[in-house]
């Protein structure tokens, strides 16, 4: 079927704030006075453009779309094309990015105002947006790949935004890192492909899934896997998100909690052909899913550190996705349902985040907050509904779809059902701990604040898009499950959705978890609420709050694991090549001393040395190739 | 005794050859004969006419498979492929050479080259407009050389076009005007270790013809078929491929490297960064599969081995680098071993796509590479160039587009989709994996990933901080440096989104004959 009028120029949706960051990086200054402005209009017409494509494709045989654009690279024995592929699933991504990233960029214009490098920022939250939605388009591995780096230097780019504080810089390196880590394991399953298929396009290999060898399929399994861990801050990769709010709190909105960090969910939801074929890889999913979830509820109950804590929560949050989408087909369109409200109301409480921060003098430590609800009041409700809709107060967003999750890992059945769903609620609980605490701690109570703070509301260019936000944040919900249900949509993508045979009722589900949720939150205010909250850190503290509040030492583990052996083998090979050794100590001294007499001392390698060098390589190849031979 | 007869030429075949020899004999002629005063324009426009001449014939030439002179030389796709990708490579570095509006005096090169660095007479002449003009034809004879090289289907010949590659470099790295001493002690640094790897390369050569009797590479390969590898063969392979890697810096016959891109006027750094590598694995490639190629199993783990080792040797020194010229030399030594990686990628029986894809490498890192170095010589101090990282630091407010290309250079050289670097690396990994080389792909990946670190590491540098009081000041470039920019810097965008018709003409002349 030929694709004709609006859904034929569905690249726009990406040109356009593409365009948008290639005008205000290359125009330089002359763009400062209107580029943010520029920036945000061409989101806002990327938003119009996909709901208006999105209208277009439910008339559509099949709802889905595959435009060729170019061909990449076409030899005999390869044949990349770069298309894009809009369809149910590409769709509600596309929507979710451009919706919630023009909501952001309204936000930054008041969040930014006085900033220098406003220019800058709205640039680089361009090319994020750019390269994010070619992350979810593209038609083929390779296509998403590329996106794929985009996002990451985007994200890299924007946590070191304040480049000058040290922390800021050092967050976006360890964010890089731990990236490239998973960028490797993406790369590695897409080179797979290649070796065994000859093509990356999403229908080719789906097509040819069946033809590869069960061990194959596994691997590529958890290649991909280890991809999604790194950009979704899943375990043992979840390190990096919390550091990485050291970027501008629009960020965190955007990138660190509603769009980038759910690629690794998409790449996932997107590979279900690959994982229908291996129940391995499937099963190793629903484990870093239950795990993470764990570990990011926990070490959201001991920080004190507002963006931290709800850092840790979207580690946590992510993890129940993963979990759903471990269990399979019947979890998909739960996972990405939760996908979407979590993006309203973890976005929301970003925003609001920010607001309390603008109106405390860019604190962050909620121990110097408290009693914010009256001088704050549009902050105070907008953050109160999307705590309500995170910990799943009932009927609002967060209710319907977390669970939806839990009740989907009840009906697995076996030990592993009660388990996973044992897990699934036991987290609820804890988000319930953590976001109360964070709620009395921020708005109740005595204040804290430090001299000299005066908090006052935020502008309307600030306050605008945490109302839309709020709003979305009751009703994706019930909208997504109830009224335009979302797995009928996507029945395109994932299939006809089973009538799934409840073990437990879903009333009974429903009463539990919210028995339980109650219980985390009475926790929290017999623990907070009740008590006056000390300004600084009690220090004396049992193993547990220890533990939780340096992350559960992931820190630690990858430090002993990574960070130590590769420092090692850096001194090694430097002490090796003595010329590093003279290059580290004289480019430290030229960088004291300076001037022209650094530039005779830079360079004292020895001749004899490096023959030496040459002479014991030779040994080492003759002898090498004469044991080969022998 | 017999008379001895001349061999066949074919000269239409060694038409490239011819070109530049030719260019090169006449530049000489010209430093005889021609006034000083209009020598430097003469001596430009002979070079790029026997460099253009050359692509111009290689691309005539395609599709020809011919050997000519009596056996010593091959005329065939992979020849034509990296004598054109030389030919382009040796055109736009004579540009750079020619750059005259950068320099106070008026040149990158010295005035007079035998005068003692720092004496009055050296003084005398340091801000002199007179330029060395032998740089031409020296520059020309190289590139001769390495398109002999790529070319040489006997290890003679290899060896007398390693040496007529390697002496005019070796006097052409001695040449900086500024920073004479250190650029002298590059040369002759650069020399002695040369010679050193080409006595390696002609023991090589001698054990090699003691095991089979011949020097011929086709002789070679029949006598390894039929008399299986002997130790003393094995040995001789081996030295042989030291030699060459020597030239082509691969760790760990890398350590000149830093310490020569680093004295070297940044022109002949950015001609011996682009240019030599392409033609040392012009002769690699030619050696294993041509000679060795149904012996693989003596050179393949050998291979293997140098890839990994200078991969990560050069990915993780670069990180310890503080000088953009170290630590692009670093990353040239990590790029090698890529470059290994695509070797390995050679099926058997000369099938596969490794060929293909290390050639498409090679254009496409040369290109790149060169426009990197070419950018360095615009960012300058009172003392010349300011290639000290610190000196760097908040670039970007002060020009832009100089801020603007480098990020993208570096952001190629570390494998970025949608430039010609990703493509390269996409290309001989594939090829790696096709002959199922996981580990090495696995290392590769690793090693782009920590290479990709001191890449990102200059561009925060130049974006995020604060420019130093006393930085160095961006010069305007003249016609020639923005030529090489402009088109190394469109090649890098263009290899990278529509690599299409570049691959498939490597994919095409992926053949060795002989």
């Amino acid at each position: 079927m030929p694709v004709d009028g609006l859904l034929s120029v569905t690249w726009l949706v990406i040109v356009l704030p593409l365009a948008g960051a290639a005008l205000l990086l290359l125009g330089g200054r002359r763009t400062d006075r209107w580029g943010h402005l520029l920036a945000t209009g061409t989101v806002v017409a990327a938003f119009a453009l996909a709901v208006a494509c999105t209208v277009a494709l439910t008339d559509r045989a099949g709802r889905a779309v595959s435009l060729d654009l170019f061909t990449f690279i076409d030899t005999g024995s390869l044949d990349v094309t770069a298309g894009l592929l809009l369809d149910p699933l590409s769709a509600v991504f596309v929507l979710l990015i451009t919706g919630v990233g023009a909501l952001i960029h309204v936000y930054s214009i008041g969040y930014m105002a006085h900033d220098p490098g406003r220019r800058r920022f709205f640039a680089y939250l361009n090319l994020f947006v750019a390269a994010m939605l070619l992350l979810v388009l593209g038609n083929s591995y390779v296509a998403l790949y590329v996106g794929w780096e985009g996002v990451g230097l985007a994200s890299y780019l924007l946590i070191a935004f304040w480049h000058t504080r040290p922390a800021a810089a050092t967050a976006a390196k360890k964010a890089f890192l731990m990236n490239r880590v998973g960028d490797v394991g993406l790369a590695l399953a897409i080179f797979i492909m290649f070796a065994q298929l000859g093509t990356t396009s999403y229908a080719g290999v789906f097509g040819a899934v069946g033809l590869l060898a069960g061990g194959t399929v596994t691997a590529i399994g958890l290649l991909l896997l280890l991809g999604a861990c790194g950009k979704s801050g899943q375990f043992p990769l979840q390190a990096w998100l919390p550091d990485a709010m050291e970027g501008p709190t629009p960020v965190s909105a955007l990138i660190h909690a509603a769009t980038m960090v759910t690629a690794g969910v998409y790449l996932i939801a997107r590979s279900a052909p690959l994982y229908d074929a291996t129940p391995t890889a499937r099963t190793v999913v629903l484990a870093v899913g239950a795990v993470t979830l764990l570990i990011g509820a926990i070490a959201g109950c001991a920080h004190d550190d507002i963006k931290k804590v709800l850092a840790y929560s979207t580690v946590s949050q992510i993890g129940y996705m993963f979990l759903a989408v471990g269990l399979g087909p019947v979890g998909y369109a739960a996972a990405i349902a939760h996908l979407l409200a979590h993006g309203f109301f973890k976005a929301g409480l970003f925003l609001g985040a920010g607001s309390v921060m603008h109106a405390m003098d860019d604190t962050v430590d909620m121990r110097r907050f408290g009693g914010l609800a009256r001088r704050l009041p549009i902050t105070f409700v907008t953050f109160g509904l999307g705590y309500l809709a995170l910990i799943g107060f009932p009927f609002l967003s967060g209710w319907w779809t977390k669970d939806a999750i839990i009740e989907v890992a009840l009906d697995r059945g076996g030990w592993s059902g009660w388990l996973l769903g044992g897990v699934a609620v036991l987290g609820a609980g804890l988000t319930a701990f953590y976001m109360t605490r964070l709620m009395l701690m921020t708005f109740f109570g005595r204040p804290r604040w430090e001299d000299g703070v005066h908090p006052h509301e935020a502008p309307p260019s600030m306050t605008a898009p945490m109302v839309l936000l709020a709003v979305g944040s009751v009703a994706a919900g019930f909208l997504l499950v109830a009224v335009f249900p979302l797995s009928g949509w996507l029945e395109p993508v994932f299939g006809e959705p089973e009538e799934a045979a409840h073990l437990v009722s879903p009333l009974v589900v429903s009463i539990v978890v919210t028995v339980v949720v109650a219980l985390g939150a009475l926790t929290a205010w017999l623990y907070v609420g009740r008590r006056e909250v000390p300004t600084t850190a009690p220090a004396r503290v049992s193993p547990v709050v220890t533990a939780a509040r340096r992350g559960l030492y992931a820190d630690t583990v990858n430090e002993s694991l990574v960070m130590r052996p590769g420092m090692w083998l850096t001194r090694a090979l430097v002490w090796l090549d003595a010329r590093g050794v003279d290059g580290a100590v004289n480019g430290a001294a030229a960088a004291l001393g300076g001037g022209s007499a650094r530039l005779g001392r830079v360079q004292t390698g020895f001749v004899r040395s490096y023959a030496l060098g040459i002479l014991g390589g030779a040994v080492l190849v003759a002898g090498a190739l004469l044991a080969v031979t022998a | 005794m017999g008379a001895i007869e001349a061999p066949d030429l074919s000269y239409a075949a060694l038409a490239p050859l011819l070109f530049v020899f030719g260019a090169a004999c006449t530049g000489v002629l010209v430093e005889a004969f021609v006034p000083r005063a209009v020598r430097h324009p003469v001596q430009v426009a002979i070079a790029l006419v026997g460099t253009i001449g050359a692509l111009v014939a290689t691309l005539l030439l395609a599709g020809t498979e011919e050997i000519t002179a009596a056996g010593a030389l091959a005329v065939d796709g992979p020849a034509l492929f990296l004598q054109g990708t030389i030919a382009v490579l040796g055109a736009l570095s004579v540009l750079l050479f020619s750059e005259r509006a950068l320099d106070p005096a008026r040149s990158a090169f010295v005035a007079a080259a035998a005068v003692p660095a720092g004496s009055v007479r050296d003084r005398e002449l340091a801000t002199s407009e007179r330029v060395q003009t032998e740089i031409y034809p020296l520059a020309t004879f190289a590139i001769g050389g390495m398109m002999l090289f790529t070319a040489a289907n006997d290890l003679l010949i290899m060896f007398v076009a390693l040496e007529v590659l390697s002496l005019p470099l070796y006097l052409l790295c001695g040449l900086a005007r500024r920073r004479r001493l250190l650029s002298q002690e590059a040369a002759v640094k650069y020399f002695l270790l040369g010679a050193f790897a080409s006595a390696f390369f002609l023991y090589g050569l001698a054990l090699v013809y003691g095991a089979t009797g011949s020097v011929r590479l086709s002789d070679v390969r029949v006598a390894v078929v039929t008399e299986g590898g002997s130790a003393l063969m094995v040995l001789g392979l081996g030295l042989l491929v030291v030699g060459l890697m020597f030239k082509a810096s691969v760790a760990p016959f890398h350590s000149w490297t830093p310490d020569v891109y680093q004295g070297a006027p940044t022109a002949v750094t950015a001609f011996m960064a682009a240019a030599t590598k392409v033609a040392a694995f012009g002769a690699v490639l030619r050696l294993l599969y041509v000679a060795f190629g149904t012996a693989d199993w003596t050179w393949r783990p050998l291979i293997y081995a140098l890839a990994i080792v200078s991969m990560v040797v050069g990915a993780v020194l670069g990180l310890t680098q503080t000088d953009v010229k170290r630590m692009l030399a670093y990353s040239s030594i990590a790029h090698a071993g890529f470059l290994l990686t695509g070797v390995i990628g050679l099926g058997p029986d000369g099938t596969g796509y490794g060929l293909a894809a290390t050639m498409f490498y090679l254009l496409a890192y040369g290109l790149t590479t060169l426009g990197a170095f070419g950018l360095l010589t615009l960012v300058r101090d009172g003392d010349g160039e300011a290639t000290h990282l610190s000196q760097w630091a908040g670039l970007a407010q002060r020009s832009p587009l100089v801020a603007a290309l480098m990020s993208f250079f570096l952001l190629a050289l570390a494998g970025i989709p949608l430039t010609s670097g990703f493509t390269g690396k996409f290309a001989v990994f594939r090829a790696a994996i096709e002959v199922g080389a996981w580990p090495l792909v696995v290392t590769a990946l690793v090693a782009s990933a920590i290479a990709a670190f001191f890449y990102l590491r200059v561009i925060v540098l130049m974006y995020f901080s604060d420019p130093a009081p006393d930085g160095p000041t961006v010069g305007v470039p003249g016609l020639p440096t923005t030529i090489v920019l402009a088109v190394t810097a469109a090649a890098t965008l263009v290899l990278g989104v529509l690599p299409g018709s570049v691959l498939d003409l490597a994919e095409a002349a992926a053949v060795f004959v002989g």
